[in-house]
């Protein structure tokens, strides 16, 4: 039987949507078309000249080669450090009661609740004192910051979904409590940690100010040699290129994250 | 070979609450012993005390005499189902099953052999590699079931297996459970809150409340022969009325039996299939409903002082609502100060 209800255009939705998709896709659209652009001069609507000039010379720079590897190194090393640091506090705050449980909890949430510049000025001036600025490590410490609260709270979450029951049996068959974790908890929350871990890598390498900051001049990021470009360089298509290049880790991320993650872990992850 | 004894046994819980208390049983070689009690009872506590996941306040667990109380789960030689089944879901049946043999250094070959032998024990013979989200609510108990089985343990621990499942799997399931249980005989202890799976599985029953025991004996004991008024009320169906007895009668709501105890209040106890009726006037009760089950019928039955009881007849179109019967007891049972004191 056919349901009787009409159905009525959205207007109001359809509007949201286009102004939404305007404002996500327009500025990327411009400095993608940037990149692959020649000579673009006013009052021309389009490029007069499309082609690689650009992504030669951007990509013929030592200074960029060695900033991607910069990237790469240091979101890679603090993801790593900060499952190590992380997953088992996570596991604590899901599975313990301790006291101050709740306190500890919430105060990942403080370095992200006051305006992060002026919590990292106070950093810094510690980093300066202990010879850490400008240092990779320092770099690292700073960031590793940044990521705690994603790599807390969503594990937390994954860790609690997790049966216990399954733990139980996992002991009633022999497993001892490390073996548990390592068999059946780990991998039932998988995929929920595996998107958090991606959150912690892709945010690392895009995070600029921190970097900026405390690794400055000797330690440059692919966003702070940006910064830099943008500051000092007249030519547009040289941040226009490295923006794209900017977007391949997310890409790849994204591309990872739709067959890593079934759908729904994202959304428990964030208490959904 | 295999005994397990509890004895005096008690679980405290925080708040003090006592969940377990004073609780002693000795569980016979091969024997299959059904703990049995309304939820909050304690017999799930006392299960998980006997596989290692409450630690006792007080008390002693052995199995075969070796003391077990403080051991965690993984050195324990029990083996549990549980409610859930709990299967690992991010393993193949052949992985669930091969888990613990692969902790116990088992050879790999000899893994398989264990493996198909349980799987076709349980008759699930081929389904090794399946998901478990592949298999259903049935299969899903009877893999867990070979988890535990598998691992040859000493003592068996079902803590509600068929709770998940529907009326007609479950009968199958229990028969099938008892079954291998007594193939292997393998010494097992049971939770339930179903008195038919304790009535028509178990060597023995358990009926717990409030942490204590209420009375331990075989399921027709148990049945024909309850020692309490919760163990009358709780299995089976039971008619309990509240009364006085005074020179050897029982009297209550125009009921009046002999019952030769001695004078002072009484709890009369009557099972429905023990109840003949007769239509007369001006009988003693009331017919409220009538209900034909097929095979028999129940009568529910007002009594003066908003007292019901039931009666099972055998032919249910003879009674209709609004008659008025006589009801003469059979058989009668008589409690005082929580005890039995009388049964004829």
């Amino acid at each position: 039987m056919a349901t009787l209800v009409s159905r009525r255009i959205d207007w109001t939705g359809i509007v949201f949507a286009v102004l939404l998709t305007i404002a996500i896709i327009g500025p990327l659209l411009v400095v993608g078309i940037w990149a692959f652009t020649n000579v673009w001069r006013f009052p021309s609507i389009i490029p007069q000249e499309f082609g690689l000039r650009w992504w030669s010379a951007t990509l013929a720079r030592a200074d960029v080669w060695s900033s991607i590897s910069m990237s790469l190194t240091l979101a890679s090393v603090v993801t790593l450090l900060s499952a190590i640091i992380c997953l088992p506090a996570a596991y604590a705050f899901a599975r313990l009661d301790f006291p101050g449980r709740d306190i500890l909890f919430f105060s990942f949430l403080a370095g992200h609740a006051f305006p992060k510049f002026g919590l990292l000025v106070a950093i810094a001036a510690i980093f300066l004192q202990l010879n850490l600025i400008g240092t990779f490590w320092g770099v690292v410490l700073i960031q590793l910051v940044g990521t705690l609260l994603f790599m807390i709270w969503i594990p937390v979450a994954a860790f609690q979904a997790v049966d216990r029951r399954m733990e139980e049996a996992a002991r009633d068959v022999g497993a001892g409590p490390f073996r548990v974790f390592w068999s059946i908890t780990l991998p039932q929350a998988g995929p929920t940690i595996a998107a958090a871990l991606l959150l912690s890598f892709v945010g690392t390498f895009y995070e600029t100010e921190g970097a900026w900051l405390i690794g400055a001049p000797q330690v440059r990021t692919l966003p702070v040699l940006m910064i830099s470009f943008i500051n000092n360089q007249p030519v547009i298509q040289f941040g226009a290129v490295l923006s794209v290049l900017l977007w391949i880790p997310s890409f790849i991320a994204l591309l990872f994250a739709r067959r890593v993650v079934n759908s729904g872990s994202f959304a428990r992850g964030f208490g959904g | 070979m295999s005994v397990l004894k509890i004895s005096s046994v008690s679980k405290y819980f925080p708040g003090g609450t006592k969940a377990v208390d004073s609780f002693s049983l000795d569980v016979a070689d091969g024997e299959l012993v059904c703990l049995l009690g309304p939820s909050g009872s304690g017999k799930s506590t006392l299960l998980r005390m006997v596989g290692g996941f409450e630690d006792p306040s007080s008390g002693l667990i052995t199995i075969d005499g070796e003391d077990i109380t403080h051991l965690p789960p993984e050195r324990r030689p029990t083996g549990m189902v549980f409610q859930s089944h709990a299967l690992w879901t991010h393993m193949n049946v052949f992985d669930n099953l091969a888990f613990g043999l692969k902790l116990r250094r088992t050879g790999k070959s000899e893994i398989r052999e264990k493996v198909e032998a349980v799987l076709d024990l349980v008759g699930l013979a081929g389904y090794g590699e399946r998901k478990t989200h592949q298999l259903s609510g049935g299969q899903q108990q009877r893999v867990a079931l070979a988890r535990s089985l598998v691992l040859e343990p000493k003592i068996l621990l079902l803590d509600e297996p068929f709770a998940s499942l529907d009326q007609h799997l479950r009968e199958r399931l229990r028969e099938e459970v008892r079954d291998i249980q007594q193939r292997l005989k393998i010494t097992t202890l049971f939770v339930t809150h179903g008195q038919d799976e304790a009535l028509s599985m178990a060597d023995r029953i358990v009926v717990m409340r409030d942490g204590r025991t209420e009375q331990i004996d075989r399921p027709d004991v148990v049945y024909r022969n309850p020692q309490t008024p919760f163990v009358a009320g709780f299995i089976g169906t039971m008619n309990l009325i509240d009364g006085e007895v005074a020179h050897g009668r029982f009297h209550r709501a125009g009921l009046s039996l002999d019952l030769p105890i001695s004078d002072g209040p009484a709890i009369l106890a009557m099972r429905p299939e023990a109840l003949d009726l007769s239509l007369a006037d001006q009988g003693q009760a009331v017919v409220h409903r009538v209900t034909d089950y097929g095979t028999h019928g129940l009568v529910d039955l007002d009594l003066p002082e908003a007292i019901r009881v039931k009666a099972m007849v055998d032919h249910p179109d003879r009674f209709s609502t609004g008659q008025s019967v006589n009801l003469a007891p059979r058989a009668v049972a008589a409690f005082r100060d929580g005890r039995q004191v009388f049964r004829s």
